[in-house]
């Protein structure tokens, strides 16, 4: 049992947890607390020293919305916006037991009555921006995902392919994806018209320009990994007389899955940075919205709430990672790399 | 023409470079019978492994060809296996996975599942590596690994097994260990084998004929040794067998005497 939860914890990147489980298991004490306070104790110490230096120099700020908020003004913020989103939702709730009841009360005396039913549309809170967020990232690099793997594949396995496309990624590689951002807006407004859209402009917009930013690390990597393949194993696919597909499946993407990986890591991180911006820049819902309205709303909670979305967007974008790097584990057939 | 096994027909070979066609090969030609085994000797560079990429139908010649059991040459294919130096183990599979993989897409019409499983497992046999069979390549060693790339290129039923330079990346024992076994396997099957071998000793052991071939560019065949000592062989006692030696110094004075390699550093 704790040997599995090691393991989990190991291929997690977690690998830090492992000694806490062999302390409570039992097996050398000294040793563990040993390993403990070397992977645990010297990091936590250096996070106390940050804090204790944000605090003696935050206070001594001063900006037209106050002094810059140091962490105990930090985590009040956090609190204050956690305590607004529970009251959020239990308006919410309200409002739809209300309906509920006015509804009932309708039917009950008129069973033909046409009843009404509204969506509630109360104020975003953090908690929603944030999924908002997650939800918008997911879906760009997922996006840009599916594009990416098959021309990186195809640019990997075809010289020609990969000369005539090698220009265009080279020149739109370097790009932030933020120029994109006016060209993309114009274009999902005049494309994308319906009475009744699945998705919101905002979303396709942010999303779309989530994707052009995502592209490109998994596609260089992926023709990268693919082009690299071994001579000799292409040679053992020849020998063997492998269809097409088989090649590919038992060949191909079994050996560039770790390159692959890699360049999704990337594209995921690069996406999280370019989705905050987008979002700022562009209004559109998420915590890059929440960051721009806090700013002009200049309140003297403002700075303390930028501050808390600044913490949770490096959080995210850390479990974001980690996720990545878990999967990567997982899918590796070479146990013996060393990935961090 | 002719009516053996495997015939290399005046087989060219050139290669475009910049500066011009680079001629690797000139006019090799060569007849081996079924249940041959032959090495192909020579210094690095001399093109032997180009040969056995044309037999592999990896390259294509330049003029000629090679025509093996009445049919020509044109590509790769599962009854011309290749044991290739550095193994070539797919690294993600384990070691009966690997085998498999040339089982299931050779045989997938011929043999039923159960006798496709039994087939790999009697090859694994044949190179005594049953044991490793759940392992992947990254965890046995490099003559094992060897071993395995042996067995994958038996388990196709090979009409004629490509071995090129098979031991040359191994230790002096672990290679005598792998002669050992291929004798013992040779003998069982009598397979039609062409090596490739920089190892003197080895091709006298193992050969019934040594093809040693001139230096490139527009390298081709120069002579070609019958080694004609009873079977089974043993290392041991061949170390103070005359006839042995005899052959060992022939091939030692055609490579260092009449074919000394120009500009052998």
């Amino acid at each position: 049992m704790s040997t599995r939860i090691i393991n989990f914890f190991e291929s997690t990147g977690l690998s830090w947890l492992a000694p806490f489980v062999k302390l409570i298991t039992g097996d050398n004490r000294g040793q563990q607390l040993n390993i403990i306070f070397k992977s645990l104790g010297i990091p936590l110490v250096a996070f106390a020293l940050f804090l204790f230096f944000w605090d003696l120099s935050a206070s001594r700020v001063n900006t037209s919305l106050g002094t810059l908020p140091g962490p105990t003004q930090v985590m009040e913020q956090a609190q204050g916006l956690v305590v607004e989103h529970n009251a959020e939702k239990e308006k919410e709730e309200a409002f739809y037991e209300r309906q509920e009841k006015r509804n009932a009360a309708k039917l009950a005396k008129n069973p033909e009555a046409k009843v009404k039913w509204r969506n509630y549309n109360g104020r975003a809170t953090y908690v929603d921006q944030i999924w908002t967020s997650l939800y918008t990232v997911f879906t760009g690099f997922l996006l840009a995902s599916f594009i990416a793997i098959p021309i990186g594949i195809v640019c990997g396995l075809n010289q020609t392919v990969y000369s005539a496309l090698d220009p265009l990624i080279q020149i739109f590689k370097p790009v932030s994806p933020l120029a994109w951002l006016p060209i993309v807006t114009m274009v999902v407004s005049a494309v994308y018209v319906s009475d009744d859209p699945m998705f919101a402009k905002s979303f396709v917009t942010s999303a779309i320009t989530v994707t052009l930013c995502c592209l490109w690390p998994t596609l260089i990597n992926t023709a990268v990994g693919v082009g690299s393949i071994d001579k000799d194993l292409i040679n053992v696919s020849l020998v063997l007389r492998l269809s097409w597909f088989q090649k590919l499946t038992k060949v191909v993407l079994p050996s560039s899955i770790p390159m692959i990986f890699t360049g999704l890591r990337l594209s995921l991180g690069v996406g999280w940075m370019v989705l905050i911006a987008a979002e700022m820049l562009a209004q559109n819902p998420g915590l890059g919205k929440f960051v721009w309205d806090e700013f002009q709303n200049g309140s003297s909670n403002s700075l303390g709430r930028i501050m808390v979305a600044v913490l949770t967007i490096g959080f995210i974008g850390f479990i974001l990672d980690r996720l990545m790097l878990t999967l990567q584990r997982r899918v590796s057939w070479d146990k013996s790399a060393i990935l961090k | 023409m002719s009516s053996s096994y495997l015939s290399i027909e005046q087989v060219s070979i050139e290669f475009p470079t910049p500066k011009g066609p680079f001629k690797a090969l000139d006019e090799v030609d060569l007849r081996i019978d079924k249940g041959e085994f032959i090495s192909l000797i020579g210094h690095s560079g001399c093109g032997k492994s180009t040969v056995l990429n044309i037999v592999a139908g990896l390259y294509e010649a330049t003029s000629g060809g090679v025509i093996l059991d009445g049919k020509e040459v044109s590509e790769p294919g599962p009854e011309r296996s290749v044991v290739f130096q550095n193994h070539s183990l797919l690294p993600w599979l384990t070691c009966y996975e690997n085998v498999k993989l040339a089982v299931d897409t050779v045989f997938t019409k011929t043999m039923n599942r159960r006798e496709r499983h039994d087939w790999i497992m009697h090859n694994l046999d044949l190179v005594h590596m049953t044991h490793a069979a759940r392992k992947r390549p990254s965890e046995i060693s490099g003559g094992m690994k060897q071993r395995i790339g042996i067995a994958r290129a038996l388990s196709m039923k090979p009409k004629v097994l490509l071995m090129d330079e098979p031991f040359g990346a191994l230790d002096a024992l672990t290679r005598s260990h792998l002669q050992d076994s291929l004798m013992e396997i040779q003998a069982d099957l009598n397979n039609t084998v062409i090596m490739i071998t920089h190892d003197v000793d080895e091709a006298v052991l193992l050969s019934d004929r040594i093809v040693m071939m001139t230096n490139g560019p527009e390298a081709t065949v120069g002579e070609i040794l019958n080694i004609e000592l009873p079977r089974p062989r043993h290392r041991l006692a061949l170390a103070d067998d005359p006839t042995y030696n005899h052959y060992r110094a022939q091939v030692l004075s055609f490579l260092h005497e009449r074919h000394s390699k120009p500009e052998a550093a």
